[in-house]
This record gives C-alpha cells, structure tokens and sequence, in this order.
C-alpha cells in the first residue's frame, strides 16, 4: 500500500531527476515537495528541522496535574518518519508529554491542558476529534511489555477484529506480516496459536509492537520500550525501530541516553517540565548548546 | 554555549572524573617530556654537544611508551564510560594530541642525529643560526600548544595557529640561504644538508604544534577547524566569544 503511493509520487514528481529517483528511496513523498533533499547524499550535512516533513507539532503545550504544572509551555516540532527521542531525568515531563500524543492523560482526572498538538496540522484536542481513532493512528508501546492472555495470533489480530474485520486471509496477511515488521515472524511462525505469555520479555515486546503496527497506525509512540529488556533483546528493539522509521513517525522515551543516541534523528532534552534544547541527535552528543544538556548528558550534577 | 570543561570534576561517578583528569596529567607529563626533547635537541646541535644528542635519540621511546599507555587509557575511557559533549572531545583530542606529540618526539631524535653527525666532524658549520632562531620559534609554539590545552585558552591556540605560517615562512627563507651556502662552497653539501634536514624537522615539529592547537579549538568548541585558513578560526574563535560575552 505504502509503497504504491511511493510510486505514484515518482510519475508525479515534474522532472525527476536521477538525484531526486534515487533519494525517493529514502524520503517517498516528501521527496517531491522538499527540493532540498538533495542534501541526502553529502554526509557532513547534518539534519535539519526545516527539511523536514512536520508529522506532529506542538504549540504552547501546559499541562497541569491539579495544582502541579508538569510542562511549562512546549513548543515542538516531530517530523515525519524519523526517530524523536526524549531524554530527561526522572519526573522531568518526557513520559507526560509522550502520553499527549494520543490524549492518554484523559484517563487522568487531575489533569488539565492548555495549547495544542497538531497531528498533520490539526488539533488534537479539538472537541470533534474521536479519540478512539487517534489512538488508532498514534500507537503506543509501553516499558513492560502487555501482551493480551491469549495466543500470539490473536493478539495481533486483535485490534482488526475490534474493526470488525473478519476475513480470515486478511487477518492472516495482517497477522504474518506484522509480525515480519516487528521481526518476530521467523520466531513464532510455527506457534501461532501458543499463549503469548510463553514468549520471553523481549519477544512479548516485540509482540506489542507488532500488534501496535496490525491497524496500521502513522505514529508510534515508544515509553521505555526496551529498558525491562536483556542487552540483545534491547538491540533487536533498536533494530526494529530503525525499521520501522522508514514507514511511521517514531517518539521514544528513554532513561538510556546511549539508546536515544544510537536509535534517534532528534533528540529533546527536557528538564523539570521545560524542553531545555531539541536538535539533530550527532550534534546534541557531541557538541550541545545548553550547559544544562551537557550536564545531563556527561553524567553531571548541574 | 561556554561549556565548564575546565573541570572534570563533576561527574555523578568521581571514578569518572579521575580517569579524565588522569588522561589530562599524562597529555601534560607526556607534553612536558616531548618538549624538553626538542629543546635538548636543539641545543645539543647548536653546542655540539654530542653526549645531549645520544640522550635524546635515546629517550625518545619514553615518548612512545607514553603514547601507548595514554592511548590504552582513552580506549578504556570510551568503551566503559560512552564519554558524550565535552567528555567526549576531550577523549578525542587527547588521542589525537598523543599522536602528534609522538611524531614530535621522533622529529627531535632525527634532529638529534644530524647534531651527531655534525658534532662528530668538529666545528660548528654554517646555517646554526638559522636553526637556532627557528628553534625558538617552534619551541615556543610546541610550550604555548601545550599550555592551551592544560587551560583551554583559545587565544593562545590562535597564536600558535598564526606563529606557525611565520616558521612556515622563515623555513623557505632558510632553504634559499643553505642552498646559496652550498653554492659557495660545495664542500660543504654534506653538512648543510644535514643542517637542512634539521631545519625540516623543526618545521615539522612546528605543524605537529599546529595541529595540537587546533584541537583545542575543537576541544572548547566543538568545531573542527583543521584545513581552515587563519582567517576562518579567527571568525569562529571570535563568534564563540561573542556568543559566550567574554
């Protein structure tokens, strides 16, 4: 599906060049609008926010838990199939502000929003928006993986069935190919209808995603996902991810800032409810602007 | 933008903060050694001093040693600790520095033996002077190098970064004068070559210099200024102090 879109996009494309045929592999629709993807090929280049395609942006984001404000005035721009990271000690609004993505603070009473969240350029939280369906479109991953106690297969399928989708071949491709997405296929193809909990913590993991993939969401949002995990499920985690980047718009939370700088494009630093700095994830790293950053990335107590 | 990498003494993990100093004492002790063998090197050929130059060709593998053992301290660093930011570069810069100051050390042993070579034949021959001007030049930007990376002085780094098209110039300007020498008299080839070849390894020693203070740049700014002109670290130099209101 995605990939004929792909193609259409190309026929589209007024001149195609032999730069922008070749990048199209790496940038599909956008290629055509952002004439400077050319830069694809010049390695020094870093990454630049304003070459993105803008999946999700936020404006003036408050949130208050009663009396609490856990964020102070956020504004962020998440672009389009690349990995954002959020990094941050502990309480510092990165889990918070991932959740305001899919509006999973509504579950909470106390909590109270200002602002807003664009997703492709509208509201979240207008009043009109049917929330069910942005959680189909915005996934989520959670730290300890929750698979449904029931089989491997149904727990992929679930969310089609929930659609009302019944047709078995379809759920069948839905199902294989998912899994494949989720690189867990060639583990549990013989053992589709085992319960999920015989899984291991890394494949149950990987199940979830997997699950989170089936309905096709655009965005999938990631809060710890490989921190309950073993090193080599963690690395298969972040293998995924760089996967799956070519097909959705991923938001990672993470207390392991190693991880954030392997997986990411983008990483925001967030402090005490403030985004003290965002940027292309190499030169955050290496070469940060804020002190507080620096502090927090070396391991320092600022 | 002004980052405290001054100090390593931050860090949740004091074992952290040891091993950086560490690696910043032993740059320092490694700098110190490398230095004094360039300037026993010179001054053993301008004083014929034939017992100076035997020390220094065979000090020299102190100075690799050194090397290896500053060199095994930053791979430990990197793979145990995942240094980021500022951490980072120093580990960077010191493993780069340490490879420069090995060449220095292998430059002043070449100088070394040449100061044998003519110190066995007897009197001093021409182009002493020479050497020794260029000699001081070049010592002084190896010490004000080394001084701008134990105190991140990016100034002083510019200074060398200027100092050495100066050396730079002055070593063609000798090269025409030995030639004319061994037109003069050309039995004295021999000796002017090896004084050339002396002069040659102190305009090394010079560029290795360069290089040192141009990691400091980068250390203190996170910007790579190798290949640059003058007048392009002097820009960026200058935007970083804006930026941090010294």
């Amino acid at each position: 599906m995605l990939e004929q879109t792909d193609v259409v996009e190309h026929r589209d494309a007024p001149a195609p060049s032999a730069a922008t045929a070749s990048t199209d592999s790496l940038s599909g629709e956008t290629g055509a609008q952002a004439p400077n993807h050319k830069q694809t090929f010049d390695q020094a280049e870093p990454l630049a926010m304003e070459n993105e395609k803008i999946k999700l942006e936020v404006e003036g984001l408050k949130l208050y838990y009663g009396n609490d404000q856990a964020l102070k005035n956020i504004s962020l721009q998440i672009p389009e199939k690349k990995v954002t990271a959020f990094i941050g000690p502990s309480g510092c609004g990165k889990s918070t502000l991932l959740r305001c993505f899919n509006r999973m603070n509504d579950l909470v009473d106390s909590c109270r929003i200002e602002g807003k969240i664009l997703l492709d350029g509208d509201n979240i939280y207008d009043p009109s928006v049917d929330v069910a369906e942005l959680r189909r479109q915005v996934g989520m991953v959670f730290q300890k993986p929750n698979p449904f106690p029931k089989s491997i297969y149904e727990n992929v399928a679930y969310g089609l069935r929930l659609q009302g989708v019944k047709s078995k071949r379809i759920l069948d491709t839905v199902v294989e190919n998912s899994l494949r997405g989720a690189a867990l296929w060639d583990e549990v193809k013989d053992r589709l209808h085992d319960n999920a909990f015989g899984l291991s913590g890394g494949q149950q993991q990987r199940l979830v995603i997997a699950r989170a993939i089936a309905i096709e969401p655009e965005v999938i949002l990631l809060d710890e996902p490989a921190s309950a995990l073993d090193p080599i499920s963690t690395l298969k985690i972040e293998e995924l991810i760089y996967e799956l980047k070519d097909k959705y718009t991923i938001v990672i939370v993470t207390h392991n800032m190693q991880q954030a700088a392997r997986v990411s494009d983008y990483t925001a630093f967030m402090y005490m409810g403030d985004l003290v700095e965002v940027g292309d994830t190499d030169r955050l790293f290496t070469n940060p602007i804020e002190k507080q950053t620096e502090d927090y990335i070396t391991g320092r107590y600022g | 933008m002004a980052m405290d990498i001054t100090s390593h003494t931050h860090h949740i993990s004091q074992q952290f903060n040891i091993e950086l100093d560490d690696i910043k004492t032993h740059l320092s002790e490694m700098g110190g050694m490398a230095e004094r063998q360039v300037n026993d090197a010179i001054m053993a050929m301008i004083e014929v001093d034939l017992d100076k130059a035997e020390q220094v060709v065979r000090g020299d593998h102190k100075v690799n040693s050194m090397e290896v053992s500053i060199d095994e301290e930053c791979v430990r660093i990197l793979a145990k600790r995942q240094p980021a930011a500022g951490d980072l570069r120093l580990v960077i810069a010191v493993t780069k520095a340490i490879t420069d100051l090995e060449r220095i050390g292998d430059e002043a042993a070449k100088i070394a033996r040449q100061a044998m070579a003519l110190g066995r034949d007897g009197a001093a021959p021409r182009g002493y002077v020479e050497v020794r001007h260029i000699g001081e030049h070049v010592s002084r930007m190896l010490h004000d190098a080394l001084d701008s990376f134990a105190r991140l002085d990016l100034d002083v780094a510019l200074k060398v970064v200027q100092t050495d098209r100066t050396v730079d110039m002055e070593y063609s300007t000798a090269m025409r004068e030995m030639i004319t020498y061994m037109i003069e008299d050309p039995r004295s080839i021999t000796r002017v070559l090896n004084v050339m070849w002396s002069l040659r390894a102190l305009e090394r020693i010079g560029d290795h210099a360069r290089n040192i203070a141009q990691y400091v740049v980068y250390l203190v700014m996170g910007a790579d200024v190798r290949h640059g002109s003058i007048e392009e670290i002097e820009e960026q130099i200058l935007q970083e102090q804006d930026d941090t209101g010294e």
